[in-house]
């Protein structure tokens, strides 16, 4: 099963969700992947802490134009929507950072003038903690596009029971890479304004991706209860509650999972993980059936 | 005179960027705002903003087969990079059906529409979002809104980019105060681009630690001044002077620290500037580390001394 955990803006707790619900599973002996897919920022190594054995280098089709052969004939750079090719009267261009791989000057170039060389764009650092298995996506500072390092990471799911995503906040490209194909959402939202106005866009890109979703809301207690009622309102599943406590901002600064430093903290967890499961379950059964 | 144009970024969200900006622009004389943070804007929800105009947005085409022109030849499928074309019968419906498009993965590169010999594909206008004008009480501010699965993010900040200054060269105004996207992609990139002065707020912590190195190796290729302010200091003080220390051995500047408190959060909720709300020190903090900034606006406002 595939499990992204998202959030409508970063901060909002979706690592530290992620991490120790990933931990969670790997200690009751489930065979759990950790994918970390927020490739701009991927912080859950340093909680989770693997022993990283394989460097995989992330690489997109770059075009190389063979200049002997091209004729200046335009059509590369009439294709390119993306105006990565300037065709000049002795050369043709290419601006790498525009450059969308689409493979369409390949295909129009009528005297194959153009080819396709790997670009190194970012790298995945694969490992275990424990049982644990912990797959990081980095994205080459730098570099704009993220989602091939995104699928990249994807790919490195196996035969585990369980996939934890760990998903870029927000509701852009590299979002919607991440949880396309999960079978589950989890959001996780701050009691705040900002938090509510960020979960409501995160949750029309899960309905508009046709994904099952629910919600856990982090510093519960902040507004008294309203994203609470706003989310039963709306018919929006809440799966758990923590309330704000400076403990945990505490230990997370430092690098540290809360179910291992906090023990009063390891029941909602496994309880959050049991909850997320039997939901998930649920509507991938109603899925089959339906 | 060029308006002045001074940046606020992160890295990682959540280390409190956007309540430090309003904050700041409470502070500052008049400025026009510059909400970049496109896919989850929510500085309009500080300043109580009235919405003046909207505009909508396009990032990029999309494509849409036409049943009638085509004859499932297959080609488009074959062809599109992005696993975007449904074959025949894709949505797991058995009857004779055509390949479509899901316009959440299209990414508009019209190599489908291109190749297709029936040329049964149009490329229309995709619907991205709007870019919205408001008035707040500290002055004009550009910001936008990022539809679903909306693209392209980039190009979007650049609109909100311009457009800001436009208005501050209009009404005369000398400074630009810039949200930043978070992360270290396109739409951050876009907006540092052209930006005069970068702001890192990070927070203690070893995933502060961790993007502020990424986030200030993005901003020296930018070669702008870079200061540093940390959040949440007291949260792990012995993080916060490692930050402090990294900051100045990068060359950057350090613009000071503020405190954990909670105020930031109250003030959200009850509608009001975290300036106006009861703290320990919250608001001297922060009226602390704008003087530094301000400070060295005023250097680049200036000009040079011959
Ligand atoms: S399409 Fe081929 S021949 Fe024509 S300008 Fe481009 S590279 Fe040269
Ligand atoms: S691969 Fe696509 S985006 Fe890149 S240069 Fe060729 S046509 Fe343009
Ligand atoms: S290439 Fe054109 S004709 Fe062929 S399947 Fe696609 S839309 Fe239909
Ligand atoms: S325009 Fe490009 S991305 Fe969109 S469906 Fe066609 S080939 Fe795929």
């Amino acid at each position: 099963m595939k499990l992204a955990i998202a959030s409508g803006k970063g901060g909002a707790g979706k690592t530290m969700v992620a991490t120790n619900l990933a931990w969670t599973a790997a200690q009751q002996g489930v065979k759990t992947a950790f994918l970390d897919c927020d490739v701009e920022e991927p912080n859950a190594a340093l909680f989770l802490k693997p022993d990283i054995e394989n460097v995989i280098p992330v690489h997109v089709p770059k075009p190389v134009i063979n200049q002997d052969v091209c004729t200046h004939c335009g059509l590369c750079s009439d294709i390119c929507r993306y105006n990565a090719l300037a065709v000049l009267s002795d050369k043709v261009l290419l601006f790498n950072e525009l450059c969308h791989s689409c493979g369409g000057c390949v295909h129009v170039c009528p005297e194959h003038a153009i080819h396709e060389e790997p670009r190194l764009v970012g790298h995945i650092d694969a490992g275990h903690a424990g049982a644990l298995k912990v797959c990081t996506g980095v994205l080459k500072v730098g570099e704009a596009i993220a989602p091939p390092v995104v699928k990249a990471v994807k790919q490195q799911a196996g035969d585990e029971t369980l996939t934890i995503l760990d998903s870029p906040p927000g509701t852009a490209c590299p979002a919607v890479e991440t949880v396309r194909d999960a079978d589950f959402v989890l959001f996780v939202a701050e009691a705040t304004p900002f938090g509510r106005h960020d979960l409501a866009l995160a949750i029309d890109l899960a309905q508009a991706l046709k994904r099952p979703f629910a919600v856990m809301l982090n510093r519960a207690d902040l507004d008294h209860g309203e994203t609470r009622r706003w989310c039963e309102e709306n018919g929006f599943r809440v799966l758990a509650e923590i309330d704000e406590d400076r403990r945990i901002a505490e230990k997370c600064s430092s690098g540290e999972l809360v179910v291992d430093a906090l023990p009063d903290y390891r029941e909602v967890f496994t309880k959050l993980l049991e909850d997320v499961v039997a939901a998930a379950e649920i509507t991938t059964n109603e899925r089959v059936q339906g | 005179m060029k308006p002045t144009e001074l940046v606020v970024i992160s890295g990682k969200g959540g280390t409190g960027k956007t309540s430090l900006v309003a904050a700041f622009a409470t502070l500052a004389a008049e400025c026009v705002l510059a909400d970049c943070d496109v896919d989850a804007s929510n500085l309009h929800l500080i300043h109580h903003s009235e919405l003046v105009l909207r505009e909508p947005f396009s990032g990029r085409v999309r494509a849409s087969i036409d049943p009638d022109r085509c004859t499932d030849c297959g080609i488009c499928e074959a062809m599109c990079r992005f696993d975007a074309i449904l074959p025949t019968g894709g949505n797991g419906s058995s009857m004779a059906f055509h390949p479509t498009v899901n316009p959440h993965l299209c990414e508009g590169c019209g190599v489908c529409a291109w190749f297709c010999p029936e040329k049964a594909i149009d490329l229309y206008d995709g619907e991205d979002g709007h870019v919205l004008l408001s008035k707040t009480r500290c002055g004009p501010m550009v910001h936008a809104r990022l539809g679903v699965a909306g693209e392209n993010s980039g190009k979007l900040v650049g609109l909100v980019r311009e457009q800001a200054r436009e208005l501050a060269t209009m009404r005369e105004l000398d400074t630009i105060l810039i949200d930043g996207s978070p992360g270290i992609g396109c739409p951050v990139i876009a907006s540092l681009t052209g930006a005069d002065m970068a702001l890192i707020v990070t927070e203690p912590s070893v995933s502060g630690m961790h993007d502020l190195k990424r986030i200030a190796e993005l901003a020296d290729g930018f070669g702008i001044p870079t200061l540093v302010a940390v959040n949440r200091w007291d949260v792990n003080p012995q993080l916060a002077d490692e930050i402090e220390t990294l900051a100045k051995e990068q060359g950057l500047e350090f613009a000071g620290r503020i405190r954990y408190d909670n105020a930031f959060s109250r003030a959200q909720l009850e509608g009001k500037s975290v300036l106006d709300i009861e703290s320990n020190g919250l608001a001297d903090d922060i009226r602390q580390v704008w003087s530094v900034i301000h400070a060295r606006l005023d250097g680049m406002n200036q000009p040079e001394a011959l």
